[in-house]
């Protein structure tokens, strides 16, 4: 790379009164054609582009943005990444994304700030303890860190936690101690600096409106700025998954729904790891600039407006002022929405399509930032070698037609 | 928030009053034993899920608990209509192309 970061350099910079530091990329021009286009300059898409540059030795590539970088739900997301999911297969895939996220600010020179900090996913019923124990020992047998504890224990965690609420007392929780969190942005731009250092072209405000399809075979895309040729497509939208089919005459199993989240302003250090629960849809971290980062559920209908409704915004502050009584004096400061692709089985696709050259990665809803490592790295493998990564291989769309879903509700839910 | 016309209760109510019961209009095959993989999966999984013009099914839960229909904009939330289960809506895609 050819501006490397380092302390040293931070140190330099700072002699000269930070004035002098490079793009951390390009804004080229686009080509006419490229081996591959990636459709959304989110997360999943970036991450996309940088292994099949890094992994696949791909490089002539474009990411097409319609916006700018990070700036779908990669940008609005609560950021919490775990990966204690239920099923083998959801288990391993989630897993594979942690061991990325591990070595992720070295690989990419950039400072995403995973926080290692635990994730507790509580119980209020003895039916959600049933299913917790479950997917704990599940987890286990596939090597995945995960504890049952009981509300002794996470009080000692969490101190300012009420577990005596009459309505949902904490009956116990699972806790991930390798889960934790990231910083969004940084996650984008990190990727996506390291994908223009290995010659991957960033166009942002490019927005596809059509796809040129021949003979079955995917030729190339329509954008505000032209026609943009290209071999293969690998199409990464989140929310608007079904908007890109259509332009391919495909249709997806999703249907798209605002999920909002907010943020409180900043108090001093009060609560050191991520608290969610499934039942009452509510989930907490406190960021390190000290605001509090709080997540709700879905709106029930489906919606392409990013904002969200205010009744899930009162039930959501409901339940963490219940949870959290000291919360309850604290402003709130901004609360904004995202748009996420819900499956039937609260899984993702990753899937090729019946259009030759022309891939899907989508239905990651309401949780798909803790996969952008591993959801980046699979695809790029399924793309390169036009055949499914084996962990990639049962999220492919015939899964709707053989019936082998992967029923992620438990785990996946409204909570992220 | 939205606020819904409930053509059983003849009222405009909150939201909250309410729960989304899906896209509207899909027929349950007549012979679902008979049908290809395709054809019955396409029937349960699969979607219009339209950015602008949608028909669907609101259930009037904490008011009269009976189901009808809607034509609701996904982009700006505007309502179009509400209409009972049976009747087709007066707003459709190919009007509103046409108008
Ligand atoms: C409020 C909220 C909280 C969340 N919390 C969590 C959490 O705590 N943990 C977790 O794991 N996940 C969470 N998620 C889910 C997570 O954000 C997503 O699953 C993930 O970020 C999806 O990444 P992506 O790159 O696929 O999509 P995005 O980041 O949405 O990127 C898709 C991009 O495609 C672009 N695009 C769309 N149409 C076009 C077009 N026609 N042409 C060109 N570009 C186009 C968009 O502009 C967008 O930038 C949350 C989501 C929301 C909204
Ligand atoms: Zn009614």
């Amino acid at each position: 790379m050819a501006n490397r970061y380092s302390g040293f350099g931070l140190f330099r910079h700072a002699l000269r009164y930070h004035e002098n530091w490079q793009r951390a990329w390009r804004n080229p021009t686009p080509k006419t054609h490229y081996d591959v286009i990636i459709i959304g300059g989110g997360g999943h898409g970036l991450a996309t582009a940088y292994y099949l540059a890094s992994q696949h030795g791909i490089t002539n590539i474009a990411v097409l943005e319609k916006g700018y970088l990070g700036g779908g739900n990669t940008g609005r997301n609560t950021t919490i990444v775990r990966s204690n999911y239920l099923w083998d297969e959801s288990g391993q895939l989630y897993e594979h994304a942690m061991k990325l996220w591990e070595g992720l600010s070295e690989e990419l020179n950039y400072n995403v700030m995973f926080s290692q900090r635990g994730v507790l996913n509580l119980g209020h019923t003895l039916q959600d303890m049933r299913n917790i124990e479950r997917r704990v020992q599940s987890n286990r047998l596939n090597g995945i860190d995960s504890h049952v504890v009981t509300p002794d224990e996470i009080k000692k965690i969490v101190p300012i936690i009420n577990i005596d609420n009459l309505r949902y007392p904490i009956m116990g929780s699972s806790w991930q101690p390798r889960a934790g969190v990231a910083r969004h942005d940084a996650v984008a731009w990190g990727y996506a600096r390291a994908a223009d250092a290995l010659g991957v072209d960033l166009l942002q405000e490019t927005a596809v409106t059509g796809m040129r399809i021949e003979g079955g075979t995917i030729r190339g895309v329509e954008t505000n700025r032209g026609f943009i040729g290209a071999d293969r497509v690998g199409c990464v939208v989140a929310g608007n998954s079904g908007v890109l089919a259509g332009m391919a005459g495909l249709r997806l199993p999703l249907e798209s729904h605002p999920l909002q989240a907010f943020v409180s302003e900043p108090l001093k250090p009060v609560l050191d790891t991520v608290v969610m629960s499934n039942h009452v849809h509510g989930y907490v971290n406190q960021s390190d600039k000290g605001d509090l980062v709080i997540g709700a559920g879905i709106d029930g209908y489906n919606g392409y407006g990013q904002r969200g409704s205010m009744p899930v915004i009162e039930h959501t502050a409901a339940a963490i002022c219940e949870m959290f009584p000291m919360f309850r004096r604290v402003r709130m400061n901004r609360q904004w929405g995202g748009i996420v692709d819900t499956c039937p089985d609260a899984c993702p696709i990753i899937s090729k399509t019946p259009v030759d050259g022309l891939y899907f990665n989508c239905g990651w809803g309401t949780g798909g930032f803790k996969a952008t490592p591993g959801s980046g790295h699979v695809f790029a493998s399924t793309i390169a070698n036009d055949s499914p990564h084996p962990l990639a291989a049962p999220f492919a769309l015939d899964r709707f037609y053989s019936g082998a879903l992967i029923d992620e509700h438990g785990a996946a839910g409204v909570a992220h | 928030m939205l606020n819904i016309y409930c053509p059983h209760c003849g009222e405009h109510r909150s939201e909250e009053e309410f729960h989304y019961a899906g896209e509207a209009h899909i027929p349950r095959p007549e012979n679902p034993a008979e049908l290809s993989d395709e054809a019955w999966g396409d029937y349960l999984f699969f979607r219009r899920n339209p950015r602008g013009l949608h028909h669907e099914q609101w259930y009037h839960a904490t008011g009269c608990r009976r189901f009808f229909n809607v034509a609701r904009d996904t982009v700006t939330y505007e309502i179009h209509e509400s209409y009972p289960m049976g009747a087709r809506p007066s707003v459709s895609r190919d009007s509103e192309e046409a108008a």
